[in-house]
């Protein structure tokens, strides 16, 4: 397990540092229609936020409780990206094609890109919290266990 | 002009990747080896490929280097001294051989931002000129990844979360 980091430097720069990764990871995740990134990036963006929350405080810290929480999610971004292929087909369309979400009132680009906004979503959730847990997994066995089954 | 800066840079890449491979400790081995993932991604943002450059320094050069060092704190410090042995003479020979064939083959190639190449003529103008009309988005490549080819996108989905699932079957059974 990681126990929390004792230099008073690391401490605050990390409760600076943190929440600029992440909201810079959301940017990157979101504007990655419009500029380089996408939902790949954007996920191991926020993942790596939350890996570098436990490396400074630590598992226990209440700072590590959202890393601990999304673990939970496990699944969740592969269950959006193919939601969203299902609900293509329940509009009456082929798997993935995004030309086919029943939304009324958007023109078919619209839906397309709504669409690849979703999908980004799920891929970054898979991505982060595959990150998140291939730390946990490396480095706290005994600490996993009883954060699940409690 | 420009040019020199493609030499420094492959210098770089060369110097890093080398002494990835030949350096004692593996610590400073996985260090160099995230310089070697920075220095790969300024060339690829050098040669306009914007995205792979940040999925480079991202994952390579962030990513990788934190779960390389994990590994490195869970063994003793004697695992991590390497000795290493002089390279045999087939491996003298052979890779060698294999470097002058894969120069051979290489001119072949069509040549950089060739616009008559197999690659530009087949899909690409298409998807360059329909994007934008077709789903609202600048970002081509964002396009190509989930909307043309997004069922690529979704099986490597797949890939990462059964990666993910692999690692904890495999390390948090002895908890």
């Amino acid at each position: 397990m990681i126990r929390p980091h004792d230099s008073i430097i690391i401490q605050t720069l990390g409760r600076f540092i943190i929440p600029v990764v992440q909201i810079f990871g959301l940017y990157v995740l979101f504007f990655g229609q419009y500029g380089p990134g996408g939902g790949f990036v954007g996920g191991v963006i926020l993942g790596t936020g939350m890996i570098l929350s436990v490396l400074i405080f630590g598992h226990d810290a209440s700072r590590s409780q959202y890393a601990r929480n999304i673990l939970h999610a496990d699944g969740v971004g592969m269950l959006i990206y193919a939601g969203v292929g299902g609900l293509c087909m329940i509009g009456g369309g082929e798997f993935l094609n995004y030309a086919d979400l029943e939304i009324p009132g958007l023109e078919t680009a619209s839906r397309r890109s709504l669409g690849i906004v979703l999908t980004q979503i799920g891929v970054a959730l898979d991505v982060a919290v595959t990150a998140v847990s291939i730390v946990f997994s490396l480095s706290a066995e005994e600490i996993m266990e009883n954060s699940i089954d409690g | 002009m420009i040019f020199s800066y493609e030499i420094i840079l492959l210098l770089l890449l060369l110097i890093t990747a080398a002494g990835a491979i030949m350096v004692k400790d593996l610590m400073s081995s996985v260090l160099l080896l995230g310089s070697y993932s920075f220095f790969l991604a300024l060339v690829w943002a050098w040669s306009g490929a914007v995205d792979v450059a940040f999925v480079e320094a991202v994952v390579g050069a962030g990513l990788a280097t934190v779960l390389f060092l994990l590994t490195l704190f869970r063994t003793a410090p004697k695992d991590t001294r390497l000795r290493r042995p002089l390279p045999s003479l087939i491996t003298l020979i052979v890779f060698p051989l294999v470097g002058v064939l894969l120069l051979y083959a290489a001119s072949d190639l069509p040549g950089y931002r060739d616009p008559s190449s197999p690659a530009s003529v087949h899909v690409s103008p298409t998807y360059l000129e329909q994007s934008y009309q077709d789903s609202h988005t600048l970002n081509v490549v964002t396009s190509v990844l989930m909307d043309y080819r997004s069922l690529d996108t979704m099986v490597e989905t797949v890939v990462i979360f059964a990666s993910g699932i692999a690692c904890a079957l495999l390390l948090r059974r002895h908890g």
